[in-house]
């Protein structure tokens, strides 16, 4: 026997109900309730070994020592692997590849993998690790802007040869992007009001339940199967085979079950890792980390600090804005510059703006390495923008929705870019959509019973009865790009079988995408329905033997693979009408597959499917491609930059407890436009799920970094996700205006939630206490320091 | 060490346990049953909530030592014999409240030994009850969902049942 369970195992055949549209059941629905489905942390091996990677404790520091021999000494110890074991290349990366696979003489943050060890038992791999002798001249770290460009500032990565090194202002400066638009200098001069401000964002962590793991097994061609968890088979595939030395073909990965993502398995964690262990080793080696190597183990939302002028005439029409992001990228570039071209080209909001002025930058820093997390760059400048729209309205004397309603944009507008917004864009009719919800009762923790502390902020421990608690009620908007931007090649592959078995025919769908929790195999199921009229479709496990699937991220994959998916559907059908004709059993009238039939314009039966096939199979591989998109000008950041735009609105209902300064989101009303709702339980569930994401930005998470360059938090007991207590009753209005440019008209989902949900929150803490609050998360501390400041 | 316990109603011996495993690890890695899952190990998340004797614990902080002799009962153990699943686990599928499914083996348990304790619970009561597995996927509204449809078609199955009688 060999992997436990068989990777066919994973092959999911569903003959559930339910074409585009409907609210067709998860083909894993069953195996999730059950445990039979496999996640990458369940792989199991009779032979394997158990992997574990031995971490810098400091965030700079040069290695003068490494010393493995009494690891190797270990009795159950197998293979212990330092830099000088690695077979070929010794550096991976997204964009640049400027992280070693294993630190060679510097490590550049707290947690950055130093050796391997892999051994009988995973307790074994970690005590074996811990007599690893490591010796460390610690050197100053970089910890922000003002460090990381200080004229004598130690510079992290040297001799740069990526892709932007020539036009950064500093060589830890990862990536600058300008965004200008008009004359800003004499917008400002002819504006009634001016409103400027600096926020800060915290490191938020993507906080996946499933943690990094997966299985590496030699093969016996000297080539490697990696069953892993990931958000994009062929990114890691491309990094790896250099890595391992080996020729491409020689390493196959396939998808094991993936417990969320949410950008953090973007980069690679453990993957070259268990690899070069089973290569080193012959054996299979399983590695999983634990939630507090997790922490470590991957990236994090960037950290930022964001600087906003705001003008307007005095009936509330921007006149211009200027805006500085500051974005921290740690040690490691992974996506950011991607992220600055997102902040930077986003930053402004769902707002018409003739005039603007944006620059956004990514620092390297000692920081923990930053990268992708929902939202990517977006969140971090829409919390900015929003506030100063609330703090743009309390000037003007207007009302904060109305304000917005008189600048958004709509179908038709520029974006600072350039670009024109050649689809729907509903944002004022999402502000309205909100807005007209009843709010919920005033004082909603009395019940008949008496009071209900489950309601109030502080809830079990029993902190009031209502004393001290006032109410605010706040609003947000936000703009998020669907799909790879700046000119990238974002294409996805779908492969497509048709054939009739047993009488029935059946369409078999083969893509790399990674389900990652998603739905996104659920959506291929309901396509292949709907355009080649079968009800039974089997989906094969996603690898890496059928072309790249692109990445499960940028709210991208309904549009793309279900695009890529849809698209060779229509070949597989366009062959059998063409085989039909051929065969003298269809005319001109045939028209789409139904119910194992080709049928006409109004349904008439012309031909089964099995007389036109027969026994043979219709089997076709066809990439999809969206439009495309430009490069932003390194100068003015003109360019047609992204292919389609993503609205949602909030409005947040909150009760706060002055006197403790503790929160309670009451209620957090969504409104989004979905294009088309291809699953609409589905997108409900993104829209939930990206919210209460965004909650937690709002009121509980972030990474804590000290002065040091430390981690002081990475648990579940010090880095707070929401639990259903702190999640409020969230209904959602959905519109589905059709993008014409787009598969079904749909518009990515995932991500626009996330952004809305933060800033509507703080704005009701804000309405709640009178406070500024130009930080997320939002502390106790912050509403109740008698210093604290109030908003003017 | 050797460690005896019966899981799901079956007799089951684990062998070679190093005494600082815990339960979590055997049931994962000795027994074959990886339903329970390993998000944060240090009692945290719930994903690996099991029932101990009845009593719902976090597999990961028991020692696997000290279940000598108990009764687990997993994920595993909630389908019927005949593989049918159980009321909770299909409202979880129709109510939309599994997305990538981690944190859903042990809301799970945590759901059954709800409604087997309060079959009407409040939404408050809902929450407290869930209050200690955490999800990232859903936002909970649809597991919210999840349980008030388990429990209101258990209602109507016991008024069926009772109209029948």
């Amino acid at each position: 026997m060999g992997i436990t369970p068989a990777p066919d195992a994973l092959r999911q055949d569903t003959a559930a109900p339910g074409g585009v549209g409907a609210s067709a059941e998860r083909p894993d629905a069953v195996g999730k309730v059950t445990g039979a489905f496999a996640y990458s942390s369940d792989l199991w091996h009779e032979d394997m070994l158990w992997g574990h990677t031995l971490r810098s404790p400091h965030p700079h520091a040069r290695i003068t020592g490494l010393d493995v021999s009494a690891a190797l000494a270990v009795p159950g110890v197998h293979a212990v692997l330092t830099h000088e074991d690695l077979p070929a290349a010794t550096h991976y990366g997204l964009e640049f590849t400027d992280q070693p696979v294993l630190a060679r003489d510097i490590v550049r943050h707290e947690g950055e993998p130093v050796a391997l060890v892999a051994a009988d038992h995973p307790e074994t791999a970690r005590r074996a690790a811990d007599r690893i002798r490591v010796s460390w001249q610690e050197l100053p770290a970089v910890l922000d802007e003002a460090s990381a460009t200080a004229r004598d500032a130690p510079v992290l990565h040297p001799g740069r040869t990526d892709h932007h090194a020539a036009h950064v202002p500093h060589p830890n400066i990862v990536h600058r992007q300008p965004v200008v638009r008009g004359d800003v200098a004499r917008a400002a001069a002819g504006a009634d009001v001016i409103v400027s401000g600096a926020y800060e964002v915290g490191m938020q962590d993507q906080a996946f339940l499933g943690p990094e793991s997966g299985l590496a097994v030699p093969a016996e061609d000297g080539g490697i199967d990696l069953h892993i968890a990931t958000q994009w088979l062929h990114v890691d595939h491309r990094q790896l085979a250099p890595v391992l030395g080996l020729p491409p073909e020689r390493v196959r990965l396939t998808l094991a079950g993936v417990g969320g993502a949410f950008g953090a398995r973007e980069d690679l964690s453990m993957q070259a890792h268990a690899c070069l262990l089973a290569l080193r080793t012959g054996r299979p080696v399983k590695m999983v980390y634990n939630r507090y190597e997790s922490f470590f183990g991957h990236v994090h939302r960037h950290p930022a600090r964001l600087t906003y002028e705001h003008g307007a005439t005095r009936d509330g029409k921007l006149t211009h804005v200027k805006a500085r992001i500051v974005l921290d990228g740690g040690a490691y570039a992974s996506s950011s510059p991607a992220v600055v071209g997102n902040a930077a080209s986003l930053g402004l909001g769902p707002y018409e703006v003739p005039h603007s002025d944006v620059e956004a930058i990514a620092l390297y820093t000692n920081n923990p390495p930053c990268g992708a997390m929902r939202g990517f760059g977006a969140v971090q400048a829409c919390f900015a923008y929003e506030a100063q729209m609330d703090k743009l309205a309390a000037a003007l004397g207007m009302d904060p929705v109305e304000l917005r309603q008189r600048n958004t944009m709509s179908q038709g507008s520029t974006m600072p870019t350039g670009q024109v917004v050649d689809a729907p864009a509903p944002v004022a009719e999402l502000l309205r959509l909100v807005r007209a919800r009843p709010l919920p009762p005033a004082r909603q923790w009395e019940t008949p019973d008496g009071t209900d502390v489950r309601a109030l902020p502080g809830g079990l421990s029993n902190t009031t009865h209502g004393e001290g608690v006032v109410r605010g009620v706040g609003y947000a908007v936000g703009i998020k790009n669907v799909g790879f931007s700046e000119g990238f090649d974002d294409y996805s592959t779908a492969r497509v079988r048709l054939e009739v078995t047993g009488g029935e025919p059946v369409a078999t769908v083969h893509t790399a995408m990674a389900e990652v929790g998603q739905g996104g195999v659920t959506v291929h199921a309901q396509i292949a329905r709907t355009e080649l009229g079968v009800t039974r479709v089997a989906l094969l496990p996603a690898d890496t033997r059928v072309g790249s699937a692109g990445s499960t991220s940028a709210s991208r994959q309904t549009y793309m693979t279900g695009g890529a998916v849809k698209n060779t559907c229509e070949a597989v059908r366009a062959e059998v009408l063409r085989l039909g004709r051929e065969r003298g059993l269809l005319d001109t009238r045939a028209e789409r597959l139904a119910g194992g039939k080709v049928v006409g314009r109004d349904g008439e039966v012309l031909a089964a499917l099995a007389d036109i096939l027969g026994g043979e199979a219709i089997d076709l591989e066809l990439e999809f491609r969206h439009r495309p998109t430009q490069p932003f000008d390194r100068v003015t950041g003109q360019g047609a930059g992204h292919v389609q735009y993503s609205f949602c609105a909030h409005r947040a209902v909150v009760e706060v407890d002055t006197e403790l300064g503790l929160v309670k989101v009451v209620e957090l009303a969504a409104a989004q436009d979905v294009g088309k709702a291809v699953n609409p339980q589905a997108v409900v569930g993104q829209i939930h799920g990206g919210a209460v994401q965004g909650l937690g930005l709002a009121v509980l998470e972030e990474i804590v970094v000290g002065d040091d360059g430390r981690v002081r938090n990475p648990s579940f007991t010090d880095y707070l996700i929401p639990t259903v207590l702190d999640t409020p009753d969230m209904p959602v209005d959905v519109l589905e205006l059709a993008d014409e440019h787009a598969p079904y008209g749909l518009r990515g989902v995932g991500e626009a939630p996330t952004l809305s949900a933060t800033p509507a929150i703080v704005a009701a803490i804000r309405r709640a206490t009178g406070r500024a609050l130009h930080r997320v998360p939002v502390r106790p501390e912050h509403l109740t320091a008698p210093d604290g400041s109030r908003a003017g | 060490m050797r460690v005896n316990l019966t899981v799901n109603g079956r007799p089951r011996t684990a062998d070679d346990v190093w005494p600082g495993e815990s339960l979590l690890y055997v049931l994962r890695e000795r027994l074959g049953l990886p339903g329970a899952k390993n998000a944060c190990e240090q009692g945290e998340c719930g994903s690996c909530t099991i029932r101990l004797d009845g009593d719902l614990v976090c597999a990961c902080l028991v020692a696997a030592g000290s279940a000598e002799g108990a009764e687990v009962t997993t994920v595993e153990g909630l389908a019927e014999e005949d593989a049918r699943l159980a009321p909770v686990q299909r409202a979880f599928i129709d109510a939309g409240a599994v997305q990538c499914g981690f944190c859903t083996p042990g809301l799970l348990m945590a759901t059954d030994e709800l409604l087997a304790r309060d079959p009407h619970p409040a939404d408050a009561d809902i929450r407290e009850a869930l209050s200690g597995n955490l999800c990232r996927c859903t936002g909970y509204e649809s597991i919210l969902g999840a349980v008030r449809l388990a429990a209101e078609r258990a209602a109507a199955d016991r008024a069926a049942a009772e109209g029948g009688a």
